[in-house]
C-alpha cells in the first residue's frame, strides 16, 4: 500500500501495463488504477527488458503477468512492487575480524602446547613474531597511504602461524625479519589482504629457511622450563631430520623403531616447530574452525589422506628405507599445514572440487619433498608450489554455468 | 632527437634493464656480487658500441630480408672477439662468467638496438646511442649486483662490509633474490620517477599562479556571472 498513498509520480506510464488484461482486472483495489498500475509494472518492466515501446507492448507483459496473478490471488498488490538493488543480496554476520580472531582462538591449543613444552622461548618468538608482522602491515599502509587496517586480525594470524612453523630457539632478528616478509613480501606486495597468491607465514618461512638454514633447522629440546631463556638450550635433531639422515648416510632407516605415536599424538616430547608438535591440540582447533564453517574438510582430508596413501605405498615397497604412514602422519608440520595453512581462504580454490585437488597435490608433494628432496620438511614447500597452481585448478574444476555445455564454458 | 638525448635515454628514461626489462638472462645470472655484474656490464657495453657502429655502417648494403641474420653475424663476431680478449687479459673474472660471455650474442639489448636505432641513424649518433645504453646496463646490473652482494654475502666488490655478527641473507645470492631485487630496483625508480613528476607538477602550479597574479596584479580574478 506504500507506494499508492505515497503517490510517487511515474515518469511515463509504461504502455504495456495499460494494455494487459490482468492489470485492468486488478483495479478492483481502492486505488486509482494507473497509479496501481504504474507503480507495479514500472520497476519490473524496466529492469525486465529494454525494447522499444511498441515492441514491447506484449512480450514483456508476459514476464510480468505470471507474477501478478500468483499475487493478486490472495494477497493485495502491495507485495507486488520489485525492488531493484544491486548484489549482495544476502548479508551475513561474518566479518573479517570475526573469521580472523576465531582463527586465533583455533590456534590457542597449539600454541598453549607450544609454551608448555618450549617455555618462555616459544612465548618469545610468538610475541616477536606477531609484533613484527602487525608493526610492518601498519607501516607500509600508511606509508602507501591507505587505509591501516591492522585491526581485522589478519596480521595477528599471519604473525602467530608463521610463529607456530619457526624453531623454538630462533633468535630474535629471524622472528622481526620473518614478519616484515611476511607481511610486506607475501602479503603488501601484492596488494594486500586477499590479493596474495600465496600464503604470507609461508613465503616467508621458506625465505627465512632458504636465507639462514642454520638458524631455522637447530630445534630445542622440549620441557626445558621456562627459566632458560636464550644461551644454554640443548638441542637436538627432528624425527623427519634424523630420517634424512640416516636415510643419507645408511642408506636405510632404524630412527623408526624408536618413535612413539603417543610423542607425535600430544607432542609434549617431540621436537620440531613450536606449533606443530601435538596433533591432537592442531586437531582441536581445526574441528572448532570447521564447526564454524571457516574451513571444510576437503583440504585437510585429501592432504592428510594423500600423504599416509604414498606413504603406505612406498612403504609396503621398501620398509627399510621408506618410513611408514603412521611416521609421516605424526611428525612434521603435516597437520598444521594441512588445517591452518593451506586452508587459507585466499589462497586456496574456491569449489570443493578444486580444494579436494589443492589437497591431494600438497600432500603427494610433501612426501615426495621429505623423501626425496633435499629438506627434510616439505609441507611449506608443497603448499606455497600448490598455491602457485591454484589458478590453473580453478580453471579445471570450473563449474558449469546453468543453461551452458561444458565445451561453451572451458 | 637530439645528441644529448640520444646519450641520456638508455640512462634513465629507457634504462634497459629496469624500464625496457631486456637482457634478463645475464642480469639475473651473473648479478651475484658487483664485481661479476660490472664486468659482464662493461663486456656488453662494447659489444653494444662496436655492434651500433658496424650495423650503422653496413645498414644500406644489408638487404631488408636477411637484416636479422646479418646483424646477428655482426653480432657473433664481435662477442667472439670481446670473449677472446677478456681470456687473454681478464681470465680471473672470465673464468666466473663463464657461458654468459658468448650468451652476449642472443642479449636483445644488443639487436634491439642494432634494429631498433643503429639500421636506421647515421654512424656517430648510433655510437652514442650504443654508449648510452651500455652505460645504462651496466649501472643496472652493478646497482643489482651490489645489493644483492650486500645482503647476501655482506660485502660490496669483495669488500666486506660488516661485522662477523652479520648473517648474510642467502637467498639474496640464489636466483628469487635477484627477481625480488630486480623488482624492489624498478619500483624504487618508479617510485623517484613519481616524486619527481609531483614536484614538477606542484612547481608548474606555482607558476601558473604566479603569472596569474600578475597578469590581475595580485587581484581575485572575477568570477563569472553564474558561478558566484
Amino acid at each position: 500500500m506504500a507506494d499508492e498513498q505515497t503517490p510517487t509520480p511515474a515518469p511515463e506510464p509504461p504502455p504495456e501495463g495499460a494494455s494487459t488484461p490482468p492489470v485492468v482486472e486488478g483495479s478492483a483495489a481502492p486505488a486509482p488504477p494507473a497509479k496501481a498500475e504504474s507503480a507495479e509494472t514500472a520497476p519490473a518492466e524496466r529492469s525486465a527488458t529494454a525494447k522499444p515501446a511498441g515492441d514491447a507492448a506484449d512480450k514483456p507483459a508476459k514476464k510480468a503477468k505470471p507474477e501478478k496473478k500468483k499475487k493478486k490471488k490472495g494477497l493485495p498488490e502491495k507485495e507486488l512492487v520489485l525492488v531493484g538493488s544491486s548484489s549482495p543480496h544476502v548479508v551475513s554476520d561474518e566479518t573479517i575480524p570475526r573469521i580472523m580472531y576465531a582463527v586465533c582462538i583455533a590456534l590457542a591449543p597449539a600454541i598453549l602446547v607450544g609454551i608448555y613444552c618450549f617455555g618462555l622461548q616459544a612465548v618469545k618468538v610468538l610475541l616477536l613474531t606477531a609484533a613484527a608482522c602487525i608493526a610492518t602491515e601498519a607501516g607500509l599502509q600508511r606509508l602507501m597511504g591507505r587505509k591501516i587496517t591492522v585491526i581485522d586480525g589478519s596480521a595477528l594470524v599471519t604473525g602467530l602461524l608463521l610463529a607456530m612453523t619457526l624453531p623454538p630457539s630462533a633468535p630474535w632478528w629471524i622472528c622481526t625479519i620473518g614478519g616484515m616478509l611476511a607481511i610486506g613480501v607475501g602479503k603488501q606486495l601484492f596488494g594486500g589482504l586477499a590479493h596474495n597468491p600465496f600464503n604470507p607465514a609461508l613465503i616467508s618461512r621458506v625465505i627465512l629457511l632458504i636465507s639462514w638454514p642454520v638458524e631455522l633447522t637447530t630445534w630445542m629440546k622440549p620441557g626445558q622450563g621456562f627459566a632458560n631463556l636464550g644461551v644454554d638450550v640443548v638441542t637436538a635433531a627432528t624425527p623427519l631430520g634424523l630420517m634424512k639422515e640416516e636415510l643419507i648416510q645408511k642408506g636405510s632407516i632404524h630412527v623408526v623403531s624408536q618413535f612413539h605415536l603417543m610423542d607425535g599424538l600430544f607432542g609434549l616430547n617431540q621436537l620440531g616447530s613450536l606449533g606443530e608438535t601435538s596433533v591432537i591440540a592442531l586437531l582441536v582447533g581445526g574441528i572448532f574452525l570447521f564447526y564454524r564453517g571457516y574451513i571444510t574438510w576437503h583440504i585437510p582430508v585429501g592432504y592428510v589422506t594423500a600423504v599416509g596413501a604414498v606413504a603406505a605405498l612406498f612403504w609396503g615397497i621398501d620398509p627399510s628405507r621408506f618410513a611408514p604412514p603412521a611416521y609421516h602422519l605424526m611428525t612434521g608440520g603435516l597437520f598444521l599445514g594441512a588445517i591452518y595453512m593451506a586452508t587459507d581462504m585466499v589462497t586456496c580454490p574456491v569449489t570443493n572440487r578444486g580444494m579436494l585437488i589443492f589437497g591431494i597435490g600438497c600432500g603427494i608433494l610433501t612426501y615426495f619433498i621429505r623423501t626425496f628432496g633435499s629438506y627434510p620438511e616439505g609441507v611449506s614447500f608443497a603448499i606455497v608450489i600448490i598455491n602457485g597452481a591454484v589458478p590453473l585448478i580453478e580453471r579445471w574444476v570450473r563449474p558449469r554455468t546453468y543453461g551452458h555445455n561444458l565445451s561453451a564454458a572451458s | 632527437m637530439k645528441l644529448s638525448q640520444v646519450l641520456t635515454q638508455g640512462l634513465w628514461k629507457e634504462n634497459p634493464v629496469l624500464r625496457m626489462t631486456l637482457g634478463m638472462c645475464p642480469v639475473l645470472g651473473v648479478s651475484t656480487s658487483g664485481s661479476d655484474a660490472f664486468g659482464m656490464g662493461v663486456a656488453t657495453l662494447s659489444v653494444l658500441v662496436a655492434s651500433n657502429l658496424v650495423v650503422s655502417l653496413v645498414k644500406d648494403f644489408i638487404p631488408a630480408q636477411v637484416r636479422i641474420p646479418a646483424y646477428i653475424l655482426v653480432i657473433a663476431t664481435l662477442v667472439t672477439a670481446v670473449d677472446m680478449s677478456m681470456a687473454a687479459w681478464f681470465f680471473e673474472l672470465h673464468k666466473t662468467l663463464g657461458l654468459f660471455i658468448p650468451l652476449i650474442v642472443v642479449n636483445c639489448i644488443i639487436l634491439g638496438r642494432a634494429e631498433g636505432f643503429a639500421a636506421k641513424n647515421s654512424v656517430f649518433s648510433s655510437i652514442i646511442d650504443g654508449l648510452g645504453m651500455g652505460v645504462g646496463f651496466t649501472l643496472a646490473i652493478t646497482t643489482l649486483g651490489c645489493c644483492r652482494e650486500l645482503l647476501g654475502n655482506g660485502s660490496i666488490f669483495g669488500l666486506s662490509l660488516v661485522g662477523a655478527d652479520f648473517k648474510p641473507m642467502l637467498l639474496m645470492v640464489l636466483p628469487p633474490g635477484a627477481f625480488l631485487m630486480l623488482g624492489f630496483l624498478a619500483a624504487g625508480m618508479r617510485r623517484v620517477d613519481m616524486t619527481l613528476e609531483a614536484r614538477s607538477r606542484a612547481a608548474a602550479e606555482v607558476r601558473r599562479k604566479r603569472a596569474l597574479d600578475l597578469a590581475t596584479g595580485g587581484a581575485p580574478l572575477p568570477v563569472p556571472p553564474g558561478f558566484e
